[in-house]
């Protein structure tokens, strides 16, 4: 009698502790060694894109922020940029320097909670908190311009909604933080949220190293991360892959140097590409990244010093009047109440912005019939075709690879599912 | 006659108690500090709530754990899924019986120590794999295979550099071993076999299971490897057969390449009278606590292994090296080299 021998399926999440969220993978096996991986989307899909076509244009921009939730700014971006596109609007040079600022703090947000992730699921869990230190001093930023930790809706059609303020939340004294605790904690908070944000660029890179030296030359990390997952040039360009993905794979390509928006034209800096395609130049080309990003802020940071101006386009067609006008001026209140109730008409045509994400290239495709809805929005999410590129590069490497690869791949479902 | 060995056995009893009580407290407490340890090379406190500076948070986790109900998922073999949990915590305790703490203070003098605890440390394997089998998920199987492939390959090389001891001692006696190494700091066996101190240290870990060679639990791959199926009080026992494990190789390779008990100022004219009145106890728990803190400081630091590459390293480098320096050993032994053969 013979026995016939079956692959090993193996249902590998939604509850997961490396699913990065949702993410459902059907594994077959033969041992440990993966034969076939299917992934599973839509356990996180909310309607983002019908959900818009339903209310005004800039009642959307919140939806933003929770596709990608560990990268808000950079989604709001894409999408006021589309309104704008419309509109043909464009931002005050302060504003648009603003949004730079921080779409590269976004970048090293997504970048430093990438960075943990990855090492987590490789079994590194330290770096992980190094990585949320960091990001607890981006996320007060956040808080400072917006008033939210991570959901900002920061960004509007025409600049953003406000000026950076001149100064931070600070630490209170309280049962469990003595006074000596507190002002050393706020230390750096004495002076503008720039003052804040430039203590920070100085200090950053010294927590790259401090990563670095947990990673970068570990024997099982290289061991883990060398030569798995590797993506040659040419497959990365059919998979369709952007961003870290694509440059890992040693394609120079950075829509932020190919197809400038904003000032990034006016900015110095470089864009690291790895050699090989597999996860360890991927990783070290994110680090890298990481460090260019703080470049840009500190060019940021300088200028926005010298050059006070307003941050939001003047027209209240479009751009809510101040408060303070409202309590005196007849049409700012009317402008007011039509903005808020009914919101603006955008002409009639498409429109595509894409602005490179921390994780590529995040396009919104906007259709608008002239009325105050979009009536079609489309979503170009990075992630989505990474992910398409699992089973492939999983494909012959063992079940603990998958791990590195999802790490790798840099996946958040909010996006992928929308 | 029969009282004198009733005594008898009641004596070993209390002995037994005086061993496994202080091991049950030290264990929570090991779980106490590692938390604490880990959590500020984490930048983080640890736990702080629970009775002050939170030193009562290991008797919360006791008395969650056995409240818990233990659930039996019901494709798995019942028998076996609760064998399991007691299988992997009973070598682990009775390794203790021939560990010597002080030149006296010893369960069982047995002059075959090394092999019975050779022997123990093996037995716990089959707890891990049983319970990877008997909880008929696929997850915790994978966790099983995992074990034993990791077993196999790192027993052998625990074993070699243990042949490596027992051939300088000319003893497998615990005791013998540690008296073999008296003199000073230096003629402690570290030094003389330190490849296979290294080796035996590594493979310890491997042995227990923890990063870098966590692969049974596997967190981000296994979830939780064999133990995934088991709550409360079963899952409490494979935590508790962990914890006495890692213990136990600490005051291992505390004994047999550390000089156990003794003073590391033997041998040093002034402080070793200054220091003379310190136990032996107290030194052995010394530098087993340095042990133990290595591990949760490998826990903080490094990534976990593959599968594959965990095999590797037990085949490919640590058995030839322990092999070489063994029959460097022999030679030595034969030509008396130094103080140590």
């Amino acid at each position: 009698m013979t026995t016939e021998f079956h692959n090993y399926t193996l249902n590998f999440g939604p509850q997961h502790p490396a699913a990065h969220g949702v993410l459902r993978l059907v594994l077959e096996m033969d041992g440990e060694v993966i034969q076939k991986a299917d992934p599973h989307i839509g356990l996180l899909h909310r309607a983002t894109e019908k959900l818009v076509e339903t209310k005004p244009f800039n009642q959307s921009i919140g939806y933003m922020d929770r596709l990608d939730y560990v990268s808000m700014m950079c989604n709001e971006h894409a999408y006021v940029m589309a309104i704008e596109k419309l509109l043909g609007f464009e931002p005050p040079l302060r504003a648009q320097y603003i949004r730079v600022m921080f779409d590269e703090m976004t970048r090293i947000l997504n970048h430093l909670l990438w960075l943990g992730a990855h090492a987590l699921d490789i079994g590194a869990m330290t770096v992980f908190l190094y990585a949320f230190r960091e990001r607890e001093d981006l996320m007060d930023c956040y808080e400072a311009v917006s008033g939210a930790r991570m959901h900002a809706t920061y960004y509007r059609p025409g600049g953003v909604y406000r000026d950076l303020p001149d100064s931070m939340p600070q630490y209170k004294p309280s049962k469990w933080h003595k006074a000596k605790e507190v002002a050393r904690l706020n230390e750096n908070r004495q002076g503008s949220l720039l003052d804040f944000i430039a203590d920070f660029a100085d200090r950053f890179p010294g927590c790259v190293d401090t990563y670095e030296t947990l990673l970068t030359d570990n024997r099982i990390w290289k061991q883990r991360t060398v030569g798995i997952g590797v993506v040659s040039p040419e497959r990365a360009f059919q998979l369709g892959f952007t961003g870290p993905m694509l440059r890992g794979s040693g394609i120079e390509w950075d829509l932020r140097k190919k197809q400038p928006y904003e000032v990034y034209d006016r900015l110095d800096f470089d864009i690291p590409i790895g050699r090989h395609g597999d996860c360890y130049d991927r990783y070290l080309v994110r680090v890298a990244e990481m460090r260019q990003s703080n470049r840009i802020i500190k060019q940021c940071v300088k200028w926005l010093r010298n050059n006070p101006g307003p941050v939001v386009n003047n027209d209240h067609k479009i751009v809510p009047p101040k408060r303070a006008e409202m309590k005196q001026s007849m049409e700012a209140l009317i402008h007011h109440f039509k903005l808020f109730t009914e919101g603006y008409c955008v002409p009639e045509g498409e429109a595509y912005a894409a602005v490179e994400h921390p994780k590529g290239e995040f396009g919104i495709y906007l259709v608008s019939d002239g009325a105050n809805k979009p009536y079609r929005m489309k979503i170009r999410a990075p992630g989505f075709a990474h992910l398409a590129a699992m089973e492939e590069m999983v494909k012959g490497h063992m079940l603990a690879d998958v791990v590195a690869m999802m790490g790798t791949l840099d996946l958040v479902f909010g996006e992928i599912d929308r | 006659m029969i009282t004198e060995q009733l005594f008898t056995l009641a004596w070993i009893l209390v002995k037994i108690l005086a061993i496994l009580l202080p091991l049950v407290v030290v264990i929570a407490y090991t779980t106490f500090f590692e938390r604490k340890v880990i959590g500020y090379m984490q930048v983080r406190i640890g736990p702080n709530r629970v009775g002050p500076r939170g030193f009562l948070q290991p008797w919360a986790d006791v008395f969650k754990l056995l409240l818990k109900e233990i659930i039996v998922p019901s494709a798995s073999n019942r028998f076996l899924f609760l064998l399991a949990p007691i299988l992997a915590l009973a070598p682990a305790l009775a390794a203790w019986a021939v560990i010597p703490f002080d030149q006296q203070l010893v369960l069982a003098n047995v002059n075959a120590g090394l092999l019975f605890l050779l022997a123990m440390t093996s037995l716990g394997v089959y707890g891990i794999v049983i319970a990877g089998w008997a909880s008929n998920s696929k997850y915790a199987f994978l966790g099983a295979l995992r074990s034993s492939a990791q077993i196999i390959s790192y027993e052998i090389a625990m074993g070699i550099a243990l042949i490596g001891v027992l051939m300088a001692a000319g003893s497998l006696n615990l005791t013998e071993i540690v008296m073999a190494q008296s003199g000073n700091l230096l003629s402690w066996y570290w030094l003389p076999l330190f490849p296979l101190f290294v080796v035996y240290w590594i493979a310890g870990v491997a042995e227990t299971n923890r990063l870098p060679f966590d692969l049974a639990e596997g967190e981000s791959e296994i979830v939780a490897g064999f133990h995934v199926e088991y709550a409360g009080g079963a899952f409490a026992l494979f935590f508790l057969a962990e914890y006495a494990n890692m213990i136990l190789i600490s005051v291992l390779t505390a004994l047999l390449f550390f000089g156990g008990w003794l003073s590391p100022f033997q041998g040093i004219p002034v402080l070793e009278e200054a220091f003379a009145w310190v136990p032996g106890i107290a030194w052995l728990l010394l530098k087993s606590a340095c042990f133990m803190f290595m591990y949760l400081w490998l826990r903080a630091t490094f990534p976990r292994y593959r599968y594959d590459q965990v095999m590797r390293l037990g085949w490919k480098v640590f058995i030839p090296l322990t092999t070489f320096w063994i029959i460097l050993v022999a030679v030595a032994v034969r030509l008396g080299v130094g103080p140590w053969f």
